[in-house]
């Protein structure tokens, strides 16, 4: 079986948090609204606070940054992607283009990363750090998250 | 990323899951979502490609008319190329005085620096710089030989650690030496766990430890988990 079959096929197998379906906020119009990314690619800036092997914490990734390491403890995905391509997980050169071309009303100034490989239980990203990142980007006018996962 | 977006929702942000796992999804009733049968670490689909980025952005923006949870396919494929050969050359034998895959790892610091320089960024480093690459695969041999594990040197005592720099400087170098277009999902996964002595020392040095009785968590992710 292939990596990506046998990790989908993993995933599957596996509990899942119980959520109940939610009622949806209704954001402005997408060429009014302030839109953010959220990765749980673990990206960093180098140099610094990297994410632990049970990182549940996440980082603030200035608008500007370019330059970031993937710091996912797990080997079972492709990392190359995005060393060939930044925007293949973390599209802000793509939202600057919508925000320039007023498809977006705006590029948040900062974006958030977290690491995939959570506990199981996920208590502290749902209880703690979540929220916690969630009020930073609401802090900022944020209307709009896009969630890319790894 | 599911968990997330109910997060972000309850704070009053509208979300959209770029969904990579959908039967996930699926079972956590998330707000909006756009799944892509996309390689895992690629959720955007095509590096290198801004259309078909933008495609996927288009497609996930749209899902916030929503007013009901919502989780639909994006219609194009991205298969993995797991299975394609890569054209990426070795260096030839150099030091016999080494073991096969320090020397290699010696051989392809040019290629590693370049792609370093070109990128202006690198994620070696969690516990290795390029300069350690060939010392700790001399580490892995020793334990691929047979020596007791706890008796090895390994930076850092994190064995994950070690393989995810070693298999990242391999795998930053293989851009700078592969022939063709940019290599599709799990190719270079696939070369360097296949064609490179790096590769195969790592896979040796798990076995090893795996049969030491080292914990499971020491040895198991070092390679993915269906290697």
């Amino acid at each position: 079986m292939s990596g990506d079959g046998a990790m989908r096929d993993l995933g599957a197998s596996l509990p899942v948090p119980e959520f109940d379906p939610p009622t949806l906020v209704q954001p402005p119009p997408l060429a009014e609204a302030t839109v953010a990314i959220v990765t749980s690619a673990a990206l960093h800036p180098p140099g610094g606070d990297a994410f632990t092997a049970a990182d549940t914490s996440y980082r603030l990734i200035d608008r500007a940054q370019r330059k970031l390491v993937l710091g996912h403890w797990s080997p079972n995905f492709d990392r190359t992607g995005i060393a060939i391509d930044l925007n293949v997980v973390y599209p802000i050169d793509r939202l600057e283009e919508l925000a320039a071309s007023g498809t977006i009303g705006a590029v948040a100034p900062r974006h958030v990363s977290f690491a995939g490989n959570q506990p199981d239980d996920v208590a502290t990203v749902r209880l703690d750090s979540g929220p916690a990142a969630a009020a930073a980007l609401a802090a900022d006018g944020v209307d709009v998250v896009l969630l890319t996962p790894v | 990323m599911s968990t997330l977006a109910h997060v972000f929702e309850a704070a009053g942000i509208a979300t959209v899951v770029l969904v990579s796992t959908r039967d996930v999804a699926q079972r956590m009733h998330i707000p909006r979502g756009l799944y892509g049968d996309f390689p895992l670490g690629r959720p955007l689909g095509k590096p290198g490609d801004p259309e078909f980025q933008h495609d996927v952005l288009r497609r996930a923006f749209a899902l916030l008319e929503a007013t009901e949870p919502t989780l639909v396919d994006h219609p194009e494929v991205v298969p993995s190329a797991e299975d394609a050969v890569l054209s990426c050359q070795l260096p030839p034998r150099f030091d016999p005085d080494l073991p096969a895959a320090a020397d290699e790892a010696r051989g392809i610091r040019k290629a590693y620096d370049r792609s370093l320089a070109r990128r202006g960024v690198t994620s070696v480093g969690r516990v290795l710089d390029a300069d350690g690459i060939p010392d700790a695969l001399t580490a892995l041999q020793r334990i691929a030989d047979g020596d007791d594990w706890t008796t090895v040197s390994i930076p850092g005592k994190n064995t994950i650690a070690v393989c995810h720099d070693i298999r990242t400087y391999y795998e930053e170098a293989a851009l700078e030496l592969v022939q063709g277009p940019p290599p599709g999902g799990r190719a270079t996964e696939s070369w360097y766990f296949d064609q490179t002595e790096a590769g195969a020392t790592v896979m040796a040095a798990r076995r090893a430890l795996k049969d030491q009785d080292a914990p499971f968590a020491f040895w198991f992710y070092m390679a993915p988990g269906h290697r």
